[in-house]
């Protein structure tokens, strides 16, 4: 393991990966902060850039544009109250009244500070999980893998889907069926093309991604008639005031962050939950943790309030790279795009990626470390600077947006036939979107869609065609046991709420 | 009787799936293969199954959280003229060249949107192309074909 690290840092800390964890961390805060950019479209909109480089580099860009997007989502929750990405909701309960008492400074440098404590533990919990994990998936078989993906994207759909999970469901299932455009990939033979050359080698995931996140988001932020700049304009971002923290609000800090990180990593490992729901049990739990008088400072700016969701949904970042390295099976939309990413650099990630491929396992893990030392010492003290992309009016940004994702598309397949199809997913996903049919598990399913069909054949022709082999094996029935479990009470329950 | 948005679009998503069922029983599988466990439609074929079961359990049970969504605040017009505007950019692109296409668009949209600084407008337009592009060509390496910048003798 300490070879594994050396290698890890050795690529990490070359010159090019350096500037592309500044690069990546820099850019991602800018467009995490704005309000409805999450990081799902910034790492979309750098995937075309990335594969320029070789996969380490392109990975490390990635995660430090992840990074920078979950910091700069707790940017705009501070100061404006408008969260750009979910994970960072909870932040905003206590980090927005602490801005209006005119201690932005002081709010912002407690998420700092708490995201990269957050981040160091966990990724230490990362750097034990991840080789032991990736020894004990080498014996899963393909069913277990086919079982796993599906409790995925059931568990994805589940959480993403705002109490419509058939709405979730129906999106897997669009996801899967636009996976399985072109040709198939053992006998050759073309799906659902239409004899149209352009569709033969499927639908490219850069596209959907670009479609369905990026140019889709702006398209909404226009059709709902938002501003998400408006809030921006009525503060002033270079008074801030100090960053500096006293000793009281340090001591509070030691007590949350170590549970907080605990609680997140955990969280982000299990598939569907991710940095939102993380930082929502860490706020719930630490108001339970403390006492009465410290309780009572919940929601009117609370040290502990600021503190715990962010610990939580850096660490839970960190958690969702444990499945996606070890086993292959991405845990979020956001994890889903990387692996989406790294199977367009011929990467299979899975539990060979740490014997086969270790300096692009180790460099990644070392590199989300060296991206919370980059976020702490450089975008701390330039934010009252980076926040004023705040106040960019809509009518540049829009565009702009729209400008990179039919460049990012436009560079894959020079073709103008991609360009089409881009624009007919982003409108029928803003429609979606305007219903609350969520995109996330739409792209998980995309990206596994693929890999899932390659399981139930294997598994499928090893049982003869005995569906058998959901029940052969006592790995596979927990797995199906859960999915059940899952698909069972999320129906009852969309069925029996109106009732009630 | 009164359908919601939501319904219909599932209805509209169970008529996809069963299309998308009938094309999957469609696929032309080889002939040795035509009885295995598992060929090329078997997938969608499960697939196109499971569109029909979700959209249709959506279509009957009642909804728990029924999406309310007030069409007369949003903003058709600027929408729909900026998908107007991306289509035309997509007619454009390999005719009048990246540069010139892409310039022209950005413009447009911020006129659309109803930016009215024109400096603004001209810097995020034709030099942030060019530099973007120069990027592109400098430190990618991704050649970009542009008919007009050849015709005017800039690229080659």
């Amino acid at each position: 393991m300490i070879e594994g690290i050396l290698i890890g840092l050795q690529t990490a800390l070359s010159f090019k990966n350096l500037m592309m964890v500044m690069i990546g961390c820099f850019s991602g805060t800018i467009i995490g902060m704005l309000p409805g950019l999450g990081p799902m479209t910034a790492i979309a909109l750098m995937i075309p850039i990335t594969y320029g480089f070789d996969p380490s580099t392109g990975l490390i860009l990635m995660a430090g544009v992840y990074y920078g997007a979950v910091f700069g989502g707790s940017t705009s929750s501070i100061l404006i109250n408008a969260p750009g990405v979910p994970g960072t909701v909870a932040t905003s309960f206590d980090g927005y009244p602490m801005a209006q008492q005119g201690k932005a400074g002081k709010a912002l440098a407690i998420a700092a500070y708490s995201s990269f404590a957050g981040g160091t533990i966990s990724a230490i919990f990362l750097l034990i999980a991840a080789p032991s994990l990736s020894l004990v998936s080498l014996s899963f078989r393909s069913p277990d893998y086919f079982g796993l993906m599906i409790l995925g994207l059931t568990a994805v759909a589940a959480f993403s889907s705002k109490g419509n999970f058939l709405k979730a469901m129906m999106m897997v299932v669009l996801g899967l069926m636009l996976a399985s455009v072109g040709q198939d990939t053992l006998s050759d033979i073309p799906r659902f093309t239409f004899d149209n050359m352009n569709l033969s080698d499927g639908i490219s995931f850069v596209l959907v991604v670009m479609a369905t996140f990026a140019m889709s988001e702006a398209l909404t932020i226009i059709f709902k008639a938002n501003d998400p700049t408006k809030a921006a304009k009525q503060i002033s971002l270079s008074q801030l005031g100090s960053i500096k923290l006293d000793k009281d609000e340090t001591k509070k800090m030691v007590t949350t962050i170590p549970r907080s990180s605990v609680l997140g990593f955990i969280i982000g490992v299990l598939p569907g939950a991710g940095a939102t729901i993380a930082s929502f049990l860490a706020y719930g739990m630490e108001r339970n943790f403390v006492n009465d008088e410290e309780k009572q400072k919940f929601g009117k700016g609370s040290v502990n309030g600021i503190a715990a969701p962010e610990t939580a949904n850096n660490a839970a970042c960190s958690g969702s790279f444990v499945p996606l390295l070890t086993l292959g099976i991405p845990g979020s939309g956001t994890t889903a795009v990387m692996l989406g990413a790294l199977l367009g650099f011929g990467i299979q990630p899975g539990p060979r990626l740490y014997q086969t491929n270790p300096e692009i396992f180790w460099s990644v893990i070392m590199s989300m470390y060296i991206g919370m030392v980059v976020l702490l010492i450089l975008n701390l003290p330039l934010i009252p600077y980076i926040a004023r992309v705040l106040a960019t009016p809509r009518t540049f940004l829009i565009p702009l947006i729209l400008f990179f994702s039919l460049t990012g598309v436009y560079l894959m397949s020079f073709n103008n036939f991609d360009i089409y199809m881009m624009i007919g997913i982003a409108v029928v996903a803003t429609v979606l979107r305007l219903y609350d049919f969520p995109m996330p598990p739409l792209i998980l399913a995309f990206v596994l869609g693929g890999l899932m069909e390659e399981n139930l054949r294997r598994s499928l022709l090893i049982s003869d065609g005995s569906w058998s082999f959901m029940w052969d094996r006592p790995l596979t029935i927990v797995i199906m046991l859960t999915i059940i479990f899952i698909v069972g009470w999320q129906i009852y329950k969309s069925f029996f709420k109106k009732k009630l | 009787m009164k359908i919601s948005p939501s319904k219909l679009i599932s209805l509209l998503f169970f008529v996809f799936s069963g299309y998308y069922l009938y094309t999957a029983y469609q696929i032309q599988v080889f002939a040795f293969d035509e009885n295995a466990p598992f060929n090329a439609k078997t997938f969608p074929i499960y697939l196109g199954f499971a569109g029909l079961v979700f959209s249709a359990l959506y279509i009957i049970l009642p909804e728990a959280n029924p999406t309310n969504v007030d069409l007369k605040v949003l903003d058709y017009k600027k929408t729909i003229g900026l998908v107007i505007l991306m289509i035309l950019y997509g007619l454009t692109i390999l005719r009048a060249g990246y540069f010139l296409s892409t310039s022209i668009f950005l413009v447009a949209s911020y006129i659309i949107l109803g930016e009215r600084k024109w400096i603004w407008i001209f810097i995020l337009s034709f030099p942030f192309v060019a530099i973007f592009m120069y990027l592109l060509h400098g430190l990618l390496n991704i050649y970009l074909r542009d008919p007009f910048l050849k015709y005017i003798g800039i690229m080659g």
